[in-house]
C-alpha cells in the first residue's frame, strides 16, 4: 500500500513499515529547545537521572524568545542553558543569532527525511525542506534528550493542492491564511498537512517555510511542503508521496484567487480578504517572526517603503529572523531604505511576537503583523488587538496608518 | 502515582481556549511554578486563580490548550490544584504534556456539565459522574503509552522506573 510523507519519514525511523493510527517509538535525528521550553528541559531531564544527552552533536539550545534578556530571571535562565551546553557540549545559539526555527534551516540540521523533535510549536516549519518536525513540550524533550528517541501516533494526512499561478501581490502567507480559513484552527488536529500543486512548486524555501510553519495554526502535528521546485542535495523519493498514498481528505484551491489575506483577533483561521478589512486604524506594524521575517520579507516590505515614510501615527518595527537576514538585509540596502522610512530594527529574535518584550502593544491598539498568531494578548497586552497578514500588506498598512491592500502598489512578484 | 478517583467542583468554559489564555507569553519565563499558577486563565477568566480549589475539575469545548508547546500550561493548572480536564477535545501538543506532567485529561463527548457541578471521576475507567445532576459520561480510552505514562505519574517517573520506553 502507498505510503504519505509522514508514514515513509516515521517508517525509516521506526525500522519498519508503518501506516497512520499506529503507535511507534522512533529514533529521533535532532531535538532543539528554547529558551521559554529548555530550562524546564534540563530540570526534567536531571530528574529523569539524565547525566549525559544522548548525542551532543544533535541536541540544539537556542536562547531567542526573550533575548538579550529584558530583566535578570530570564538572564539567570539563559545561563543555565549556557551551563548546560557547555558541560554537555551541546550546540547553543546565543542571543542575537536568530528564531531557533530560522536557525534549524540555515544550518541544515533540519535536513531532508529527517526527524527532528523541536520543544516549540513551530517545529512543523521543517516540513518546507522535506524534514519531519514535530513540536513537543519541554518532558518529551527531556525524554530525547536521555533516550534519543520519542514515541508517536503515526498522524493521518490531509493533502492541499493549490494549482494556478498566485497574482502579484499575494503571497504564500495569502495561501496559507486562506487555508486555515477552510480547515479552522483545529481541522488538522493529529494530522500532518502536505502541500502539492504548481503554485506551491513555484515558491521559494522562505515562502514554503511560511507554510509549513503555519500547519500549527490548524491544529496539524507536522507540515510538508513537497520538495518539486526545489533544489535539494538528497534524493526526492524519501518525502515524495506514493501515488497511492492515503489521505483523510484533499483540498484543492484555485492559486489564481487567492487574495492578499488580513486574519482579524483574536484567531488565525478568521482571514478575509484585505479589501474587507481595509480602512481600519493601524497604531504598531511588526514585520518579523519565523513564518514572515526573512530577507524577502524584508525584500518586500522596502519595495512598498523605499522612498516613503511610515505614517506619523504608527511605528513599525522589524525583527529579522536570523544574524544572516539581518547581514543579507543590510548588505543589499534593505536595512537602510526600511530604516530611512522610519522602522525601528529589534535584534534577529521572536521579539514581540510572544509579548515577553522589545515592542508590547498599549491598551486598545491594533496591530498588524507578520506573525503566525493572534491569540487575545499574544503579544503581551489582552486589550490590543492583532492582524495577520503578509510582509506587503503590513509594510502598505505602515505607510497608510491603517489597514490597506499591497495591489494598489503595483507590486510585480519577483521571479522564483 | 495518581489516586485513581478525583472529586471536585467544575469550572467550565468554551471552545479553542489557547496556551496564551492559560498561561500568557509573558510570564512562562520560569521555573517557577507557583509563579505560573497565580496568572493561570488570567486574561480568559480574572476570578479563576482566587476562586480554584484544590480537586477542582475544568471542563471545556473543542480545541483545548491550541497553540503554544508551553508546558507551562498544564504545569499552571495542575499548580493551581486543577485534579483534571475534561474537554470535547484537545490540541494534540497540550494532551501529551498533560499526561507527561502527571495531569488527567479526558475528552469527553458532549456533555450537560454546569459550572459548580460535583464531578467524580474514575482515572483508570474514564467514568464521570456528575453528582449533582445524577448522571453518568464516559470519557474517551487514553492509548496504552499514555496510560503507562500517567500511571507511573508522568513522563519523569515513567523514564525514571524504566530508563527507556518499553511500552510498544
Ligand atoms: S517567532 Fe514567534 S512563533 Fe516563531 S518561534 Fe519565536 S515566538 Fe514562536
Amino acid at each position: 500500500m502507498g505510503q504519505t510523507v509522514a508514514e515513509k519519514i516515521i517508517s525509516a525511523h521506526a525500522d519498519r513499515p508503518v501506516t497512520a493510527g499506529e503507535f511507534v517509538v522512533a529514533r529521533v535525528d535532532a531535538a532543539m529547545a528554547s529558551d521559554t521550553t529548555a530550562p524546564m528541559a534540563i530540570r526534567a531531564f536531571a530528574s529523569m537521572g539524565g547525566r549525559k544527552v544522548w548525542d551532543p552533536s544533535r541536541t540544539v539550545f537556542v536562547i531567542d524568545h526573550a533575548a538579550p534578556a529584558p530583566n535578570e530571571r530570564i538572564a539567570n535562565l539563559h545561563n543555565l542553558m549556557r551551563d548546560f551546553s557547555r558541560r554537555q557540549n551541546c550546540r547553543l545559539f546565543e542571543a542575537g543569532s536568530g528564531i531557533c526555527h530560522q536557525l534549524m534551516i540555515e544550518h541544515e540540521i533540519a535536513r531532508p527525511g529527517s526527524l527532528v523533535i523541536g520543544a516549540d510549536s513551530h517545529t512543523c516549519t521543517y516540513g518546507a525542506v522535506g524534514a519531519m518536525g514535530i513540536g513537543v513540550g519541554s518532558t518529551d524533550l527531556a525524554a530525547v534528550l536521555l533516550t534519543g528517541k520519542i514515541w508517536l501516533r503515526v498522524p493521518q494526512s490531509i493533502r492541499i493542492v493549490v494549482d494556478g499561478a498566485l497574482c502579484p501581490g499575494v503571497r504564500s502567507k495569502d495561501m496559507i491564511l486562506s487555508v486555515l480559513r477552510r480547515t479552522g484552527i483545529a481541522g488538522a488536529t493529529y494530522m500532518a498537512m502536505e502541500f502539492n500543486g504548481n503554485a506551491v512548486e513555484r515558491l521559494s524555501l522562505s515562502e514554503r517555510m511560511t507554510l509549513a510553519n503555519m500547519t500549527i495554526e490548524a491544529g496539524a502535528k507536522t507540515g510538508f511542503v513537497l520538495p518539486r521546485g526545489l533544489r535539494l542535495p538528497e534524493d526526492p523519493a524519501q518525502i515524495l508521496p506514493d501515488p497511492d498514498a492515503i489521505y483523510t481528505e484533499t483540498l484543492r484551491l484555485d492559486g489564481a484567487a487567492i487574495l492578499p489575506m488580513v486574519s482579524p483577533p483574536h484567531s488565525p483561521d478568521q482571514g478575509v480578504p484585505v479589501t474587507q478589512a481595509a480602512g481600519i486604524r493601524i497604531h504598531y506594524a511588526f514585520i518579523g517572526t519565523c513564518a514572515n521575517g526573512r530577507l524577502e520579507d524584508l525584500q518586500a516590505a522596502a519595495r512598498i517603503l523605499k522612498g516613503a515614510r511610515v505614517h506619523p501615527q504608527t511605528r513599525l518595527i522589524i525583527g529579522p529572523a536570523s544574524r544572516q537576514v539581518f547581514l543579507d538585509a543590510l548588505r543589499d540596502g534593505t536595512v537602510e531604505a526600511l530604516t530611512a522610512a522610519g522602522a525601528v530594527f529589534i535584534p534577529p529574535g521572536c521579539g514581540p511576537c510572544v509579548g515577553t518584550h522589545n515592542g508590547v502593544p498599549g491598551d486598545m491598539e491594533n496591530v498588524i503583523s507578520t506573525g503566525n498568531r493572534n491569540f487575545k494578548g499574544r503579544m503581551g497586552n489582552p486589550l490590543s488587538s492583532i492582524y495577520l497578514a503578509s510582509p506587503e500588506t503590513v509594510a502598505a498598512s505602515a505607510m497608510q496608518g491603517c489597514i490597506a491592500d499591497p495591489r494598489t502598489f503595483a507590486l510585480e512578484r519577483e521571479p522564483a | 502515582m495518581n489516586e485513581p478517583l478525583i472529586q471536585g467542583r467544575a469550572h467550565v468554559y468554551g471552545d479553542n481556549v489557547d496556551t496564551d489564555a492559560i498561561i500568557a507569553g509573558k510570564y512562562t519565563k520560569t521555573l517557577d511554578a507557583k509563579s505560573l499558577a497565580r496568572h493561570v486563565l488570567e486574561d480568559l477568566d480574572p476570578e479563576f486563580s482566587r476562586i480554584v480549589q484544590p480537586g477542582d475539575i475544568l471542563v471545556a469545548g473543542i480545541n483545548f490548550g491550541c497553540g503554544s508547546s508551553r508546558e507551562q500550561a498544564p504545569l499552571a493548572l495542575k499548580t493551581a490544584g486543577v485534579a483534571a480536564v475534561a474537554a470535547r477535545s484537545f490540541a494534540r501538543i497540550f494532551f501529551r504534556n498533560a499526561i507527561n506532567i502527571g495531569l488527567p485529561v479526558f475528552e469527553l463527548p458532549l456533555a450537560d456539565i454546569a459550572a459548580g457541578d460535583v464531578l467524580r471521576i474514575d482515572l483508570t475507567s474514564g467514568k464521570i459522574e456528575n453528582i449533582t445532576r445524577r448522571a453518568l459520561y464516559q470519557a474517551a480510552a487514553l492509548p496504552p503509552v499514555m496510560t503507562a505514562i500517567l500511571e507511573a505519574g508522568g513522563l519523569v517517573a515513567y523514564l525514571r522506573m524504566h530508563g527507556d520506553y518499553s511500552i510498544i
